[in-house]
C-alpha cells in the first residue's frame, strides 16, 4: 500500500478510533486486496510505511464483498461497481478478505 | 482532413546499475531499511545484457517480434529466449548500458556528466559504430577526466554517480549549490529521460522515412519535470532533445498528464496538423529512472530477475495526410472529464463506450484495442494481475451491460480485440501508444481495419486532485485510400462531363 495512504489510515485510526474505522478496498486482485488488507490489520507486510510493525486490527472488506454489496442501493451498484463485479474472481478476493480479516481484525 | 500516423519508433536502454542506485523502491528502502536483506540480494537478480536482449517482451517492444507471437509464447517469459533475438529492430533498438552512459554525457549541454577517461577509451568506438547516432553525436562524447576525480565529485560534491558492471565510471554534477530542482538526483533523472527521448526521436525520423528537417514541431510528454527553483517544471525536454536530434526546423513544448500525457499529446499533435499549424509533428518521451526495479521487492522474494531494468522510450510521427497512412480520427475521442468520476465503470464509459456511440459505433466495431500494455511477466508476480488482459475484461464486461456482446463471447473477447501485454511497466511509455507502431503496420496489410488507443493517468499521485485521468482515440485506415477504391476524381470529371454533354445535345435537339 502507498506509503502516504498508509501514513492517512494511521491518521484516522488515532482520529477517530480504530473501532470505528472501516477501510473498503476495491483492488482488481485477490492478492493485491489481500496485501492492502494486511497492512491495516498486521501492519505493512513490506516493512517499508508507516503501518510497519503497526497491528491496527482494522475492520476491512473489498467493494464486492457481499456483506459490502447489501449496504448498496442496487442501481448505484450496477452503475458504479457491476461491470468489475463481471470481470473480478470475487470468491478469490472473499476468501483472501476473509482470511485476513478471521485472523487480525480486532473489531468484529 | 485527418491527420496521418507516418511511423513509429520503440527504444530500451539497459540500465541494470541504476536499478539500486536509482529506482525509488531501491533508494527508499536504503533510506527506511538500510540492511535489509532485500538490498543485499538485488546485485544477484540483475539481467546481464544478453538477457535482457533474449527477453521476449523486449524484442516485441522494438519490433523484431509482433505481439501476436508473444500471445502464443507459453506464460511466465523471464525464464524463456526469444530464437534470433537481436539487439536492432525494425522500430529502435536495446542500447546497452555502457553505450547508454556515452549517449546521456553526449546530450547533456551544462558539462554535469562526466566519465571516466579510461571508460570513455573503452566504449567510443562501439557507441560510433550504431548506426543511428550520427558523427555530430559521436562528436560531443568528451574525453573523459580521472576516476579520482569522479571519486571526489561523488564523495564530497554530492554527484550522482555512474556505474558500471559494479563500478563507478562517471557521475552527474549538481547543476547548482543551492536549488534543490538543479540537485545531481534531479539532473541525472531528466538527463536519462532525454537521452532515451534523443534516441527514440532519432528512429522516429528513420522510420518515418522522413528529413530531420521536416518535423516542425515536438511534444515530449514523459513524467518528468525540468526548471530551477523559480519556474520548478518550465520546461522544455521537447525542444532540448530535438536540438541534439538535429530537429533544426523545430520548436516543442511539453504535455503532461501522468500515463495519460502520450495520449494527450497525440490528440493534440493530429490537431495541430489537420488544422494546418504545424506539417509534421513528433511526439516523444524518454524513460523513467525512478521507476527502475519499481516491483523489484517482488520479482526478488519469488526468485525472478529483476525485469524492470530498462528505460523506455518512443516517438510518433504525426503529419498530413498522404493518402497512404492510417488516419487519427479526430471525431472519436474518449475524455474522461471532471464530472465522470473514477469508479472503473464510469472510467472505461467515458474513454470507451461514450465516443464509439457518438459516431454511432458499438465496442465491437473496434478490432483491437490498445489500453495499458504493460508486461504482465512484470506486473503479476507483484499481485497487480495482468493489466491488460483486466482492461480488456473491463471493456467486454461493458459491451455486455450495453447489449453490444453477447455475454458467453465475453471470455473469448480479450483475445479477439486485445493484445498481450509487452511494454515496461514505465508509467506513461507502457500507456495506449506501444501498440501505434503495429497498428499503422496491421492496418496497412489489412489485418485490422481500426484500433483504439487508450491512455490513462493517476493524477491523484499528484496530489493536486483525488481526480483520475484518460484520453481515447482511433486509428483508422486511409479514407483517401478508401475513397479511391470507390469512384475517382477522373471517374467524377467523366460522369460531370458526360452529364454536360447529353444536356447539351438535349438542348440542341430543341
Amino acid at each position: 500500500m502507498d506509503l502516504e495512504n498508509q501514513k492517512r489510515v494511521k491518521e484516522f485510526a488515532e482520529e477517530f478510533g480504530p473501532e470505528n474505522l472501516v477501510v473498503l478496498l476495491g483492488a482488481a486482485e485477490g492478492e493485491g486486496a489481500g496485501l492492502a488488507a494486511e497492512t491495516v490489520t498486521a501492519g505493512d507486510p513490506t516493512f517499508a510505511g508507516p503501518l510497519t510493525g503497526v497491528q491496527l486490527g482494522l475492520t476491512t472488506y473489498h467493494v464486492c464483498e457481499p456483506e459490502v454489496k447489501e449496504e448498496f442501493d442496487e442501481a448505484v451498484y450496477d452503475e458504479q461497481v457491476g461491470m468489475m463485479e463481471m470481470v473480478l474472481d470475487v470468491d478469490d478476493i472473499v476468501s483472501e478478505m476473509s482470511a485476513i480479516r478471521d485472523e487480525y481484525c480486532k473489531y468484529l | 482532413m485527418n491527420s496521418v500516423i507516418k511511423g513509429a519508433s520503440y527504444v530500451l536502454a539497459h540500465t541494470p546499475s541504476m536499478v539500486l542506485l536509482n529506482g525509488t523502491t531501491q533508494t527508499t528502502e536504503k533510506i527506511v531499511n538500510p540492511e535489509s536483506e532485500y538490498l543485499k540480494e538485488v546485485p544477484n537478480h540483475l539481467r546481464s545484457y544478453e538477457e535482457c536482449v533474449n527477453y521476449w517482451p523486449n524484442q516485441v517492444y522494438i519490433g523484431n517480434a509482433h505481439p501476436d507471437e508473444l500471445a502464443e509464447v507459453e506464460f511466465p517469459y523471464y525464464d524463456k529466449v526469444k530464437e534470433g533475438a537481436e539487439r536492432y529492430g525494425k522500430y529502435g533498438e536495446i542500447i546497452p548500458e555502457e553505450e547508454f552512459l556515452l549517449l546521456v554525457q553526449a546530450v547533456d549541454v551544462f558539462e554535469v556528466v562526466k566519465l571516466d577517461k579510461d571508460f570513455v577509451a573503452a566504449h567510443k568506438e562501439a557507441f560510433a559504430a550504431d548506426p543511428i547516432i550520427t558523427e555530430d553525436i559521436v562528436e560531443k562524447v568528451e574525453e573523459g577526466i580521472e576516476l579520482a576525480e569522479i571519486e571526489k565529485l561523488v564523495n564530497e560534491e554530492h554527484a550522482e554517480p555512474l556505474c558500471f558492471a559494479g563500478k563507478l565510471v562517471g557521475c552527474v554534477k549538481r547543476a547548482h549549490d543551492v536549488d534543490v530542482n538543479l540537485s545531481a538526483h534531479v539532473m541525472h533523472e531528466n538527463l536519462m529521460s532525454k537521452a532515451t527521448n534523443v534516441l527514440a526521436l532519432l528512429y522516429g525520423v528513420r522510420n518515418a522515412g522522413i528529413e530531420k528537417s521536416d518535423i516542425e514541431y515536438v511534444i515530449d510528454c514523459a513524467e518528468e519535470a525540468c526548471g530551477d527553483m523559480n519556474q520548478r517544471g518550465g520546461g522544455n525536454f521537447a525542444k532540448a532533445a530535438a536540438e541534439i536530434a538535429g530537429l533544426v526546423n523545430a520548436t516543442g513544448s511539453d504535455t503532461r498528464g501522468f500515463c495519460a500525457g502520450p495520449s494527450h499529446a497525440l490528440v493534440e499533435a493530429a490537431a495541430l496538423v489537420a488544422s494546418g499549424a504545424y506539417k509534421c509533428v513528433a511526439v516523444t518521451a524518454g524513460g523513467c529512472t525512478a521507476k527502475l526495479g519499481m516491483n523489484g521487492k517482488d520479482h526478488v522474494k519469488k526468485g525472478l530477475p529483476i525485469l524492470e531494468d530498462c528505460l523506455g522510450g518512443f516517438c510518433v510521427i504525426i503529419a498530413e495526410n498522404d493518402g497512404v497512412n492510417p488516419e487519427i480520427n479526430l471525431e472519436i475521442l474518449g475524455r474522461h472529464t471532471v464530472g465522470t468520476g473514477s469508479a472503473p465503470q464510469m472510467v472505461i464509459g467515458s474513454l470507451v463506450a461514450d465516443p464509439l456511440e457518438r459516431n454511432d459505433m458499438k465496442i465491437t466495431d473496434i478490432d483491437k484495442f490498445s489500453p495499458e500494455m504493460q508486461n504482465p511477466d512484470i506486473t503479476k508476480p507483484a499481485g497487480a494481475g495482468d493489466v491488460p488482459l483486466a482492461n480488456y475484461k473491463m471493456i467486454g464486461a461493458l459491451a455486455v451491460k450495453r447489449g453490444e456482446l453477447d455475454k458467453k463471447e465475453l471470455a473469448s473477447f480479450p483475445a479477439k480485440h486485445g493484445l498481450t501485454g509487452w511494454a515496461p511497466t514505465q508509467g506513461h511509455i507502457p500507456s495506449g501508444v506501444p501498440y501505434i507502431g503495429f497498428a499503422r503496420e496491421d492496418i496497412l496489410a489489412g489485418k485490422i481495419k481500426n484500433a483504439m488507443i487508450i491512455g490513462k493517468g493517476s493524477l491523484f499521485l499528484g496530489r493536486m486532485t483525488n481526480l483520475f485521468d484518460g484520453c481515447s482515440f482511433v486509428i483508422q485506415g486511409n479514407t483517401g485510400a478508401q475513397n479511391n477504391s470507390g469512384v475517382s476524381e477522373e471517374e467524377v470529371k467523366g460522369l460531370i462531363a458526360k452529364a454536360m454533354k447529353d444536356f447539351a445535345a438535349t438542348l440542341m435537339a430543341e
